[in-house]
């Protein structure tokens, strides 16, 4: 408690410019350990999916004098089925299921926001015809629509990365709306109005700060199902072509050798787990630090 | 109407409000409102909730667009024009709400939200509004070190005192307040009351105010008019309606609040009134207090009674009892104070 001896100091200057922001910002998150947790998680994958792939050599150099060899010297995480290195594998799935999961939330987010924001405040026949389509579409199960769509795009990352952000974007736009709903009818969007502040304006920093917490939740949750769903789109051969690597595919490829070789299920099933929970941690703070009123 | 000495600073003409409430059913908000303020004066427009009268308040800031009638600012006709059109206008004229914890918004620092109307204005940036914002702050009695904190930091009092600080920072000619103490703690509006009354003196600024408490505009308005669903009853003077109330809804709210004098207190006789307000849904015909005026005759429950002063004095009433030379008295047939 030794901050509590020094007397507030006189304040000048109230409207930090950005960089000042940032930096207080960045204080409120640095103090909290689960959010540093869930940051150090997802940077360690980040370094995992850029350098990884470089020192573990080649995923797809196949060796049959030694498949399905536990964790060893030679081969760390031990080998699969075709004698394949599960490090390298590893190593080299985790760009497909990062670029899986993060890219098609980011993409989903990008293009939903904009769309919730725009029918929640204007609504009339824009929010009706929005949110049409939206019923219709979340009708269908997330992987069902996202199969659909992975079929009418051709078996690729990219085409991955497109359906299932297509498949999450009803959802964001739901929740967008809902949150904009709501703030637009508290006083202070009234008050800016009556200052004569613009629709942009509103939107931007009014509206969407304050909903800026369900929407980093469901980001958050957002991307783990996709990691998932990536691996359902290539177990289906709707994704990422084999010899290409991901965690999903290692998944389901490993359940026909659980008995004899339970490590290969394990490690990407690990790596996708602790991906859930960086992400989930790293959100959780984030949304913590962006509002003021979680306390210092 | 009244003729106040310069031109109004703002004038509301014939103003109706209705939503669409499904169904074709409307709910009747606001019914043909008609009422001008003059520079520097305060009128107190009270009414039970349900009345109509906030929704007067929205419409005067174009908050929510009138169905009907005009609203001129400074002789200006402000109904129609585009919200761009709309903007440079905004300066002239703010708002206060009733709910602390909503006026604010929860992501700005006090500095910020009460710098808002500086920069949208282009009227100064940088050091130039934070000297300004920390001169209103101190105004309204809060020190600079209010300028880093956040809005949940603050107690409901404080952030009136914010709102306050946001709605008068331009200097506007006139200043909505609605419902402006209502959420507050019976001590506290009393602070707030006679900082708001120092204020308008010190700046000089019309008020709407906004209230369905007559002991607050009796204190701070130099007219008072009444609503009931959707239309003034009565209107004049805060002094002269005191004393001598002449609409049977205006003597039964009178008659309602009480006296700080336990003797006198006892000895007044209340009009209780019978029932709940109509639903604005489907208001009743004729005078729509027919159906709970202790004197109402046949004749107010098919004809509507205008807005008229048939007496000497700034004072029309809507009400067809009173005559030039009789005023209905709601209080004769009731009893004695228990």
């Amino acid at each position: 408690m030794a901050e509590k001896t020094h007397p507030p100091e006189p304040i000048v200057r109230w409207n930090s410019g950005r960089a000042d922001r940032r930096r207080r910002l960045w204080r409120r998150f640095r103090r909290r350990p689960m959010p540093m947790i869930g940051l150090t998680l997802v940077v360690a994958f980040l370094v995992l999916a850029v350098f990884g792939p470089l020192v573990s050599g080649d995923p797809s150099a196949q060796d049959y004098l030694a498949t399905l060899m536990p964790p060893s010297i030679d081969h760390p995480l031990g080998t699969d089925d075709l004698g394949r290195d599960a490090f390298a594998r590893v190593a080299s799935g985790a760009r497909t299921s990062l670029q899986a999961g993060v890219l098609s939330t980011l993409l989903a987010m990008a293009v939903g926001i904009p769309i919730g924001l725009a029918a929640g405040f204007y609504r009339r026949w824009l929010d009706s015809i929005v949110m049409r389509l939206v019923d219709v579409t979340l009708a269908f199960p997330f992987l069902v629509f996202a199969v659909g769509l992975a079929a009418i795009l051709g078996p690729s990352l990219r085409g991955v990365v497109l359906a299932l952000s297509f498949a999450q974007l009803p959802a964001v736009i739901r929740i967008t709306r809902g949150e904009v709903l709501a703030i637009r009818e508290m006083d202070y969007v009234s008050a800016a109005i009556a200052d004569g502040a613009t629709d942009g304006h509103i939107l931007f920093r009014y509206i969407l700060p304050n909903s800026a917490g369900p929407l980093i939740v469901q980001a958050t949750v957002a991307i783990p199902t996709a990691i998932i769903g990536e691996a359902t789109l290539s177990f289906l051969g709707l994704g990422v072509q084999p010899p290409t690597p991901s965690w999903g595919v290692m998944l389901s490829d490993a359940q026909q050798y659980l008995d004899q070789a339970p490590w290969l299920a394990i490690w990407p099933g690990l790596l996708i787990a602790l991906a859930t929970l960086g992400f989930n941690l790293l959100g959780d703070g984030l949304r913590d630090v962006l509002d003021p009123r979680s306390g210092p | 109407m009244t003729s106040p000495v310069a031109e109004p600073i703002l004038r509301v003409g014939e103003l109706v409000k209705h939503y669409g409430a499904g169904r074709g059913n409307v709910v009747h908000a606001v019914d043909g409102v008609s009422l001008s303020i003059g520079p520097g004066e305060v009128l107190g427009l009270v009414g039970e909730s349900g009345s109509g009268k906030s929704t007067v308040g929205k419409c005067i800031l174009r908050l929510t667009e009138p169905t009907s009638g005009t609203v001129s600012l400074v002789g200006r006709d402000i109904t129609h024009l585009s919200r761009r059109a709309l903007r440079p206008l905004r300066r002239d004229v703010h708002i206060v709400f009733q709910d602390p914890y909503s006026s604010l918004n929860p992501r700005f620092t006090i500095g910020q939200i009460v710098a808002e109307p500086l920069r949208r204005h282009r009227i100064a940036r940088g050091g130039e509004a934070a000297r300004q914002v920390t001169a209103m702050l101190e105004r309204v009695g809060l020190g600079a070190e209010t300028l880093s904190r956040f809005p949940h930091e603050l107690s409901g009092g404080q952030r009136q005192r914010v709102s306050l600080a946001r709605a008068l920072i331009l200097e506007p000619k006139l200043v909505v307040a609605d419902e402006p103490v209502s959420a507050l703690d019976v001590s506290v509006q009393a602070s707030v009351l006679n900082l708001i009354t120092d204020l308008q003196r010190d700046m000089g600024f019309s008020c709407l105010f906004i209230t369905h408490d007559l002991s607050v505009v009796e204190f701070l308005a130099d007219r008072i008019a009444v609503m009931y669903l959707g239309r003034i009853v009565e209107t004049g003077p805060t002094a002269e309606i005191f004393a001598a109330p002449r609409h049977p809804y205006t003597q039964a709210l009178l008659s309602a609040a009480p006296v700080p004098d336990p003797v006198k207190q006892r000895r007044r006789r209340r009009v209780v009134l019978s029932g709940e307000v109509p639903s604005p849904l489907d208001p009743p015909p004729g005078c729509r207090f027919h159906t709970r005026c202790p004197v109402a005759v046949d004749r107010c429950r098919t004809e509507v009674p205008e807005l008229r002063d048939l007496r000497l004095g700034d004072h029309p009433v809507a009400c067809h009892l009173v005559t030039t030379d009789h005023v209905p008295d709601a209080t004769a047939t009731a009893t004695a104070g228990e």
